[in-house]
Parts: structure tokens; C-alpha cells; sequence
């Protein structure tokens, strides 16, 4: 079996009494969709700010590639190639669009010390940028203020700055919420494309979507990975069902 | 709705115009308030990087006005006491040479706002204000205390100091160098505010989350947003203490840094023009409301809590119509 890209070892975090991650240890393959699916509360986000480095862990281990990265700092570990989307928007909101995906583009080329260079001139930014607008269909909206787009155009827009990046390794918080079925159904095909740039770990509710793309889910409960396996598996499952699936069924 | 650039270029024309006319009519006096506003607004485009642009509510900014007017006062001492300073084994001696004094007066507010900012920038809000304010108290008490270079009294310096080939002591020249550091300032920021790192201090100051999950420090780009902020507003002091020919604590004071962040309200935070804007009407109050009352900064106070009611943007933001901070 290949090596993984991406890969947890028995991570721990609680926000006083509660055990948000207890002892998770999970890994993403080359050209894989690993989703994590859980209740409201289970620590899916949790999760992945401890693995993208907004949060501390308290116990456990986390390596990219190989390389222990447990204890850098965020801007670090997205250079070393973690390309992360929030649950919760986090954009430039007076900005536009096209701004903030030129960020983007900014950080994972020529960084951010050129201080006197028209940025917008730079054609190889510009080009970078508007691909990934292009990618995620949000190109025609290039030039509208963020804090004027809809819910789901700010999810497409955190997926096009993530693919500024080209990252090594995805991690996305819910990427679907607030699409619609029409929106939800064509990022399913995107990402369904994308997982062989590289793989995708998606925490994600929309099951549809869920089922369509996972090569593997992990069901987190209560901190806790109760099961981990293909598709059928955890469909199959008797424990998920009442822990998790059973609550939708 | 009036265009920004529109604006812009009114603003410059009016500074351009304003001391022409008072040429012409022989208002001496008209020139030196011109020269005034001017030299404040060039401390306020400083602070306007660090406000507007990474969004530092520094309530200590006098500190470089009061650096940069020290770094004069103390340097022009010397030379006119012919007493060269001793600093332990290095002797420095005075100058009289306007270039030599503010690169003094750059560096100098360009290294404190490095510590200043290494040792605030962590904290965010009311903190960031309050450590900011703690700096500004920090110089004003010890400048007063320091009786090598007149304490409270201050520091007189007799004559104006040099500028190769021109005579500072002629009010239009002294302007026009004013002027010249107004517009390269501005024409700095301009550069910044489009460059890459503008675009990543600008994301910093909505959302440093999302600039450290694509992989720059915020952190850094707030410290060197603060350091050139530092730098500008310290030219300035060393500008305006040349203006007066005389330095003291005051540069230092709460108030000063106080008036600054007003200027930048009243023109607007964040836009190229608005501490350009902000200053002329500050001095334009101070000078004839000053002469009716001694409570002319209640005006102020009015004008700005008018602003603050029905226009973030400022005076700009009530003219372009756009609330939001564009350069
Ligand atoms: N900063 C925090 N301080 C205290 N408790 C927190 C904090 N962040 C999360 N929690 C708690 O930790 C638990 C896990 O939260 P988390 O946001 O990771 O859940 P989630 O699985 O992403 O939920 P959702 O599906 O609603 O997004 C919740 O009980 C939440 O209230
Ligand atoms: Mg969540």
C-alpha cells in the first residue's frame, strides 16, 4: 500500500470537560476521498483546525508526507501543502472576489514581500487565479464584493482559493452547505475530478455527495472515530446506523 | 457621486493652488498654515498604513512625531552649541543638513516601531490601543524629565536647517520640501496599497485566519505595515519641529496621537486622500475657530461625531458615495 499523504496519529483536544478529539487517528491516500461524516457537535472541525494548525492539539501526532508537522504554525503547514476550506467563511469581505483569489495565488508563488509591483500586473498571479475562479465556475463573478455573494458562491469561492495553492492535501469543512442540488451536484463532479491532483479529506453532511465521492468515510461521534471503512461498509454498518445514520433514516 | 480620483486630484490641486495665491497676495502667514497642514498630513498618511491599510488602531503614534522631532532638536543642538555629542566611545557630531536629519529621524522611528510593534502587535483591540497609548506616556515623561535637552521646556533651535541649493528660510521653499515628502508619501502608499504585500496586509486586517491557512504571517505583514507607518510619521516630526524650530514633550502627548486618528476620521480611514483632507480642515478649524474660542475642539468633536453618524468613510466616504476604504 502506498504511502499516506496525510496522517493522524491518536490526536487529542478538549475545550475544558469536553473531549472534542479523543485519540483520532486517521490517514488520506494518494488520489483518495476520505470523508469524515458525524453528528452536529461530533468535532469534524475540530478535527480539521487541529490538523490545518488553527488549534493546538493537546496529545497526538499529524505528518504531511511524512514530515512531522505537529508543531508548526498554520502559515507553515500550508506551505508545506495542506490546502484548507472553512466551514464558516473566512474571506476578505470588502474585497472582491478576484482579490481574494489572487491572495491565494500570492502566497503560493511569489509571497507576499514584494512591496512597490503593481500586484494585478503580475500575468503569471492574475492567470493562477482566474484559473481556479474558472475551475469552480465562479469566474463570471470575478470583480463582485465578497460580502455581496451568496452563501453558496462564498463556498465555491474557499474552494477556488484552496486550488491557488495546489496543495499537496485538501482538507474541506463542508464545501457543499448552502449549494443547492444543482450547485452541490456539479462541485460532486468537480471533486470528484480533483481527488487525483490530490487527495481530498471532506467533512461534508450532504450524504449524496458523501456517497458519490468517498473512497473511505470515517464516522466521528463524540470525538471519536467508531468506524472507518468503504461505502458499503458503512452503510452496512449496524453501529453507525444507530449512532449516526439512523437519526436521518 | 463625486469619483475618488476626481477627489484626489482636487485635493492636490487645492495645496498646489492655496500657497500660489498666498504667494501672490503676500500672506506669509497663509503659507505657514499651509506648511502645517501639509507636514500633518504626512504624519496621518503614516498612521493611515498602519490604520487603514492592517488596521492598528495606534494610539501612540506620536511617538515617532516626537522621535523624529528629537532626532532634529537633538542633532541641530549640538551643531549650533558646537558641542559634539558623546555617546560612551562614539562622538557624533551635530548637523545642520535637513537630508542627514531625517534619515536620522526615519531610522530611528523605524527601529522603535519595530520594538514598539514586536511587543504589541500580539495583543488585538482596546489592547493594542491602550499598550499603543502606554508607549506614547512611556516618551512624553521621560523627554520632560530629560534636562539635557530642556525637559518640559523644550528645546529651542535658532535657525532652520539646511537643504543643499535651496533657503529653507524663505516660507514657499521650506513648503515646497514639505510638499515634495507629502507626495512621495502618498505616492508610496498608493505603491503599497496595489503591490502583493497590500493585497495580503489587507486581507490580514478582515481575515488573518484565511491569510495564515494560505500561508503567510499576518503577524509580520502588521509589523512592517507598522515600521513604514513609523517611519513616515517620524519624517514628519522632523518636519514639524523644523517648522517651529522648536521641539517639546508635547510632540509626545496623547492629544497628538488623539489628533491624528481624528484626521484620518474626518478625511477617511483607509483612502489615499483622507489624511490630506482630514489635516486641512483640522488646521482650517484650529485656525479660525481657534482665534473665536478656546473650545474650538468641540467643532471638531462635532464634526467628527457627524462623520461617525452618516458616513463611515469620512468626508471622502460622504463625497464618492463608497463607505468602504479604497486607495
Ligand atoms: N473553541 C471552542 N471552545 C469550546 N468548545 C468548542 C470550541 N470549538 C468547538 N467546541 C465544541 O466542540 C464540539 C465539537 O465542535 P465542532 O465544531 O468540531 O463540531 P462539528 O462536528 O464540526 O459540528 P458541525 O457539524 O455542526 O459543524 C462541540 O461540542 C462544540 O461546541
Ligand atoms: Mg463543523
Amino acid at each position: 500500500m502506498s504511502e499516506p499523504v496525510l496522517a493522524t496519529h491518536g490526536l487529542m483536544k478538549s475545550f475544558g470537560a469536553l473531549i472534542a478529539t479523543d485519540n483520532v487517528s486517521i490517514d488520506l491516500h494518494p488520489g483518495e476521498i476520505h470523508a469524515i461524516i458525524g453528528p452536529n457537535g461530533a468535532g469534524k472541525s475540530t478535527l480539521i483546525g487541529q490538523i490545518s494548525g488553527s488549534l493546538a492539539s493537546d496529545a497526538g501526532r499529524i505528518e504531511l508526507l511524512g514530515q512531522d508537522v505537529t508543531r508548526l504554525r498554520t502559515a507553515a503547514r500550508a506551505q508545506a501543502g495542506l490546502g484548507r476550506t472553512f466551514q464558516i467563511s473566512a474571506l476578505a469581505m470588502e474585497d472582491s472576489v478576484f482579490e481574494n483569489v489572487l491572495l491565494g495565488a500570492v502566497a503560493a508563488t511569489s509571497g507576499a514581500w514584494s512591496l512597490f509591483m503593481p500586484v494585478a500586473r503580475k500575468v503569471a498571479l492574475t492567470e493562477r487565479a482566474m484559473q481556479a475562479l474558472d475551475r469552480v465556475g465562479l469566474a463570471y463573478a470575478k470583480d463582485t464584493r465578497c460580502a455581496d455573494l451568496s452563501h453558496g458562491q462564498r463556498r465555491q469561492l474557499e474552494v477556488a482559493v484552496a486550488l491557488t495553492l495546489a496543495p499537496k492535501a485538501f482538507l474541506m469543512d463542508e464545501p457543499m452547505a448552502g449549494l443547492g442540488a444543482e450547485g452541490s451536484r456539479n462541485l460532486t463532479g468537480f471533486l470528484d475530478g480533483l481527488r487525483s491532483e490530490a487527495p481530498i479529506l471532506l467533512v461534508e453532511h450532504d450524504m449524496d455527495a458523501v456517497f458519490a465521492l468517498a473512497d473511505r468515510i470515517s464516522v466521528l461521534v463524540y470525538g471519536r472515530v467508531i468506524a472507518t471503512g468503504t461505502v458499503e461498509d458503512i452503510r452496512a454498518s449496524d453501529a453507525v446506523r444507530e449512532a449516526y445514520l439512523g437519526e436521518s433514516a | 457621486m463625486i469619483p475618488e480620483r476626481f477627489i484626489n486630484a482636487s485635493v492636490i490641486a487645492g495645496l498646489l493652488a492655496v500657497p500660489l495665491w498666498a504667494l501672490m497676495a503676500d500672506e506669509i502667514f497663509t503659507i505657514t498654515l499651509t506648511t502645517r497642514a501639509v507636514i500633518l498630513a504626512l504624519a496621518a498618511v503614516g498612521l493611515n498604513i498602519a490604520l487603514g491599510m492592517g488596521g492598528l488602531v495606534s494610539f501612540g503614534h506620536a511617538v515617532f512625531f516626537g522621535i523624529g522631532g528629537y532626532a532634529m532638536g537633538i542633532l541641530a543642538f549640538h551643531a549650533q552649541t558646537f558641542a559634539p555629542l558623546e555617546l560612551g566611545p562614539l562622538t557624533i557630531e551635530g548637523t545642520k543638513s535637513m537630508p542627514v536629519i531625517w534619515l536620522v529621524a526615519t531610522v530611528a522611528s523605524a527601529l522603535t516601531a519595530l520594538v514598539i510593534g514586536l511587543l504589541s502587535l500580539r495583543t488585538t483591540g482596546v489592547h493594542f490601543i491602550m499598550i499603543t497609548l502606554a508607549f506614547g506616556q512611556l516618551f512624553f515623561y521621560f523627554t520632560i524629565s530629560w534636562s539635557a535637552y530642556g525637559g518640559e521646556d523644550g528645546l529651542s533651535i535658532y535657525v532652520r536647517n539646511s537643504f543643499p541649493d535651496l533657503n529653507t528660510l524663505v516660507p514657499i521653499q521650506f513648503l515646497g520640501l514639505c510638499f515634495a515628502a507629502l507626495c512621495l508619501a502618498l505616492l508610496l502608499q498608493w505603491r503599497l496599497r496595489n503591490s502583493a504585500f497590500g493585497l495580503a496586509l489587507n486581507a490580514a486586517r478582515q481575515t488573518p485566519q484565511r491569510v495564515e491557512t494560505v500561508g503567510l504571517n499576518p503577524m509580520r505583514l502588521k509589523l512592517l505595515a507598522f515600521v513604514i507607518s513609523g517611519a513616515i510619521t517620524g519624517l514628519a516630526g522632523a518636519l514639524f519641529a523644523d517648522l517651529n524650530r522648536f521641539v517639546s514633550p508635547t510632540m509626545f502627548s496623547w492629544q497628538l496621537s488623539g489628533e491624528l486618528i481624528i484626521l484620518i476620521i474626518i478625511g477617511g480611514v483607509g483612502r489615499l486622500m483622507g489624511p490630506v483632507i482630514g489635516a486641512a480642515i483640522f488646521v482650517t478649524l484650529e485656525h479660525w475657530l481657534g482665534g473665536l474660542t478656546d473650545f474650538w475642539h468641540i467643532w471638531l468633536g462635532v464634526i467628527l461625531l457627524v462623520i461617525v453618524l452618516f458616513g463611515r468613510g469620512g468626508v471622502i466616504g460622504l463625497l464618492t458615495g463608497k463607505e468602504g476604504p479604497h486607495v
